[in-house]
């Protein structure tokens, strides 16, 4: 069964359980959102569920896209998400909301991290850097040997090295769903998730549980 | 937006009041043993505080009967905490009484704050 929703990182807190445990929390404005598309295999050539969300004003999209959302008589939406499924039991038009989800279920959560710009090897892979000590100078942070020598005479693609780091697509599996306020639309899952606060998260039903 | 995370959060303890660093302070906080729950009391010298929502702390620090201190960090809004009784404030000129940690005796006490 289809279960997804996309929503916006509020931040971070923890609650209380009914023995006095405190759970870290982590706060999504999610939804209310609405099926704007059905993929089929037939038509599409694979089945998802395209999912709208956060209502803006009608001169902040593209007549295009309006049109798109009008075969609806949906509102003008800012973000539009598939999620692949192959039993949508939801039909376009449909609202979805937090409903779907109960406390104590299994989510996973995708979203995109923090930019990190251009990092070096001992940020962005962990990598040891040099000596402090013993007669060395701007060895501190190096990354050290790119590969072997002469034999292949050059650094295989996708090595690892320094470079851009962070804003990049994350998923996080298997958090609990913590906290549910329908009536505001919100969810809490346990844990941390990706980016920062106000960046767009999609939450689907967990994969592997 | 932090204004709906403070929403999310647990209201205000009752029978917490609000803590400073030098309230010489006696917690009761609920223990469970086995399926029995009793009180235990904790009393000391509020070292610092941190206030921030839900995640808000406390630190009190006694001075156990062999001499050893014995510092003991409480959520302050945690339902665990029965009660807390402020028995004195003090006269304290920062936020943080770390400096106690190395006083003891005559030198670890506090002036009364009427």
């Amino acid at each position: 069964m289809f279960k997804g929703l996309l929503g916006k990182k509020i931040g971070m807190t923890q609650i209380f359980d009914d023995n006095g445990v405190a759970i870290p929390i982590t706060v999504i404005e999610a939804g209310p959102c609405y099926v704007t598309q059905l993929l089929t295999s037939e038509k599409d050539g694979y089945s998802a569920v395209q999912i709208g969300f956060d209502e803006i004003k009608p001169s902040r999209i593209t007549n295009g896209e309006m049109g798109h959302l009008k075969r609806n008589n949906l509102p003008p939406l800012r973000f539009l998400r598939e999620f692949r499924t192959d039993d949508p039991q939801v039909a376009e038009g449909d609202k979805v909301t937090v409903d779907q989800f109960e406390v104590g279920e299994l989510v996973d959560i995708v979203g995109t991290s923090k930019g990190r710009g251009f990092q070096g090897g001992v940020k962005r892979y962990n990598f040891g850097g040099g000596p402090k000590t013993h007669g060395q100078s701007d060895r501190m942070r190096a990354p050290g040997s790119r590969g072997a020598g002469t034999t292949p005479g050059r650094v295989f693609k996708g090595s690892r090295g320094p470079g851009h780091m962070g804003h990049e697509r994350v998923t996080v599996q298997n958090l609990k769903v913590a906290y549910l306020d329908p009536e505001r639309n919100l969810i809490g899952v346990k844990g941390a998730i990706p980016g920062a606060r106000g960046g767009l998260i999609m939450i689907k039903g967990a994969r592997k549980s | 937006m932090t204004d709906i995370l403070r929403t999310v959060e647990s209201p205000v303890n009752p029978n917490v009041p609000d803590l400073f660093p030098g309230d010489q302070v006696s917690v009761h906080v609920k223990i469970k043993e086995g399926n029995r729950e009793r009180v235990q009391e904790f009393k000391g010298v509020v070292l610092f505080t941190h206030n921030n929502g839900n995640t808000s702390t406390f630190t009190v620090r006694r001075v156990a009967s062999n001499g050893i201190g014995v510092e003991r960090t409480f959520l302050t809004r945690s339902p665990r905490i029965a009660k807390v009784v402020v028995e004195r404030h003090s006269q304290v000129r920062r936020a943080r009484l770390y400096f106690l940690r190395s006083r003891s005796g005559k030198s670890a006490r506090l002036k009364q704050k009427f």
